[in-house]
């Protein structure tokens, strides 16, 4: 399994694409940093990029990655190795790669110019989004057998859950706005991992605004644990689901 | 001139001969405490030695000085008030008091004072008090450094801290009080001071006052209160330097202005509210220099008020800069700092040369449907503002700040 892992890795440094995007991070980060005074704004923008960015990449590059090597994991799995451990060594891998990207790339301006805990949480979106994103295009290359409609199954995934999701939800709150809404919303909201780092960072930057709706529901969420806890739940499931689909499909396709 | 001096010096050995009859009695806490009081004659001071005194509805109609040594401890057993009060020149200091009644019948409290002139109140520490000071139909009360703390669970249970009603000439300074209903209250008080106290966790505001003219409210802090200050029915005020911190809630604000008018808002800091500033039915009013930093809404300018300017505030990672709830903008704002302004500055007098809209769409849509909220910062809603910002249509064209500042008023 160790040893798939560091040939994953290694694959995936050889094609400099890593370099890139740690670098193009980084780039955007050290503008942000200069750009903004103070670390509330910093938060922001950085917030804006990467609630965007990171999903967008993470989607289209763990496809492209999973099509590339597909000839290396099919002589693989013409070894005595078990599919679990190539399908989980190629996964990790991206995941790792992506992570590192981003903590490499924002952590660093971070630790030049400091953090606070919104910018700390920020990472910690930016990793659990990349890993859910790399399941989702996971998925969508062992349920197709063509690269291209893999990207496009996972482009069209990034672009429904951060932009048409949030559109209907807000056309369904503005449909039914005399209605009690707030559990529905929130229930719908737990429906979209984009949606959900989104809140968490929200809980951070806009918790006065936040605590200022009435419905006593909404509020006990946002006041205490409970919604830390609730919304870093859903985000968990959101990354082990897809990712155990994906590994029932692969143990039983047929290559 | 010999006249004057003649009598001059006679006032003088008045006064002084007052003052040598005046005597210092030293009280313990087995003393009968009404009895030693009518006893005493006017001026005289009475020294409370440290110990615990059960005493109730102890009544003072005459000049005293009454001082605690090392806090001695003034026990109202759970029933009715402590001290009453109905006198000139009574002084009140060092004491802890506690354990008053708890009822709205005789709006029980540590001291009351009646029909009362020249009092001073001063570092007393007051626990567990249905009302903790409550003045009424008095004048020129020194009210300071004294520490009012409750511990009540719902807002019925509880009064004011610190209750003046018809009240005049007086001053509230560098006391604190916490856990009270209001914890400062004023109503029909006029001429009167509010400096420098620390007024946190109140239920309802951290300081009220109904028709009470031509008062000020200086350097004071409100934290935490279910609303920092609300102003009613009232003119003439002043509002200088306090800050309003996290006051969080449905219905909470730093500062919540009902009809006023005439008044000055300056050099305030408002910090993490929900609110910063509610007003409506308003007129006249001149903010100026405040600091307005990430609160939900810094404002919240309802279209019933008129003839107020926004004059030289920042307004700084607010989620929301301003709010209305109507398209009639009889308001002036100008000169502001706003942080979110993306304009530029191309003949560089520090002054943006487009005008900023503090009002943005998504604003408008929360404040119709609240809920909605739980969308902000998402990437559709940042994509809806944008086009707003284009071309308006749902938010108020009027409201604009048509000199925005490019830099922030360093207001330290």
């Amino acid at each position: 399994m160790l040893k798939l892992l560091k040939y994953a890795l290694y694959d995936i440094l050889k094609s400099r694409f890593a370099l890139i995007y740690t670098f193009f991070l980084f780039l955007i980060a050290v503008s942000v940093y200069q750009i903004s005074d103070d670390l509330g704004k910093v938060s922001l923008s950085l917030m804006n990029i990467l609630i965007m960015i990171v999903p967008l990449i993470a989607a289209v590059f763990a496809t492209t990655h999973f099509y590339n090597n597909l000839e290396f994991i099919e002589l693989m799995l013409a070894q005595p190795v078990k599919r679990i451990q190539v399908f989980l060594s190629q996964l990790f891998a991206v995941i790792l790669m992506l992570s590192l990207s981003i903590l490499i790339g924002f952590g660093l301006p971070m630790l030049v110019w400091g953090a606070d805990s919104g910018l700390l949480i920020l990472l910690g979106v930016g990793v659990v989004l990349s890993a859910v994103f790399a399941g989702f295009a996971f998925l969508a290359s062992v349920m197709t057998r063509d690269k291209a409609k893999a990207i496009g199954v996972s482009l069209a995934l990034w672009i429904y859950f951060s932009l048409v999701y949030d559109g209907l939800v807000l056309y369904l709150i503005y449909s039914f706005a005399d209605y009690p809404l707030e559990k529905p919303t929130l229930a719908l909201v737990l429906l979209n991992p984009v949606d959900l780092g989104r809140i968490l960072m929200l809980m951070q930057l806009d918790i006065s605004a936040l605590m200022g709706y009435t419905g006593a529901f909404f509020r006990q969420f946002f006041s205490s644990n409970t919604g830390w806890l609730i919304a870093s739940s859903a985000l968990l499931i959101w990354i082990v689901f897809p990712n155990w689909i994906a590994l029932k499909v692969f143990g039983k396709r047929d290559f | 001139m010999k006249t004057q001096l003649c009598i001059l010096i006679s006032l003088i050995g008045m006064l002084s001969s007052n003052w040598l009859w005046a005597k210092e009695v030293v009280l313990n806490p087995k003393d009968p405490i009404q009895a030693t009081i009518d006893r005493a004659k006017d001026g005289d001071t009475l020294v409370f030695l440290p110990g615990t005194y059960k005493l109730n509805s102890i009544v003072i109609r005459k000049p005293l000085t009454l001082i605690g040594k090392d806090y001695p401890v003034l026990d109202g057993d759970g029933k009715g008030n402590v001290l009453l009060i109905a006198a000139t020149h009574v002084t009140i200091q060092g004491f802890k008091i506690r354990n008053t009644g708890k009822s709205n019948m005789d709006d029980s409290a540590a001291i009351k004072f009646f029909d009362s002139k020249n009092c001073i109140i001063q570092d007393n520490i007051l626990s567990d008090t249905f009302f903790g000071l409550h003045f009424s139909n008095s004048s020129n009360l020194t009210i300071i450094n004294n520490v009012i703390h409750a511990e009540a669970i719902r807002e019925f249970e509880v009064g004011n801290g610190i209750h003046l009603w018809k009240c005049k000439n007086s001053f509230i300074g560098g006391n604190q009080v916490s856990g009270h209903r209001d914890g400062i209250y004023l109503e029909f008080v006029t001429e009167t001071q509010v400096k420098d106290n620390l007024v946190q966790k109140n239920m309802r505001y951290g300081l009220h006052f109904m028709f009470a003219h031509d008062n000020s409210y200086i350097r004071n802090t409100f934290r935490n209160n279910g609303a920092g200050v609300a102003v009613m029915y009232t003119k003439n005020v002043l509002m200088q330097e306090n800050r309003f911190e996290e006051n969080w809630g449905s219905s909470a604000y730093g500062l919540l202005l009902k009809d006023i008018r005439d008044s000055k808002v300056v050099n305030n800091y408002f910090f993490k509210n929900t609110i910063g500033i509610y007003m409506e039915g308003s007129s006249r009013i001149e903010f100026e220099n405040n600091d307005f930093r990430q609160n939900g809404w810094a404002l919240k300018l309802m279209a019933s008020c008129d003839q107020n300017t926004f004059l030289a505030n920042n307004f700084i990672q607010n989620t929301f800069d301003m709010s209305s709830n109507g398209s009639v903008v009889l308001n002036k704002i100008t000169q502001n700092y706003w942080d979110k302004y993306e304009g530029y500055d191309l003949d560089r007098d520090q002054i943006g040369d487009v005008p900023y809209r503090p009002i943005n769409l998504y604003s408008v849509i929360v404040e119709k449907i609240p809920s909605a909220v739980i969308l902000w910062r998402s990437f559709m809603v940042t994509l809806l503002d944008r086009m707003e910002k284009i071309l308006p249509t749902l938010t108020p064209d009027q409201m604009i700040d048509e000199s925005p500042k490019m830099k922030a008023y360093d207001l330290s």
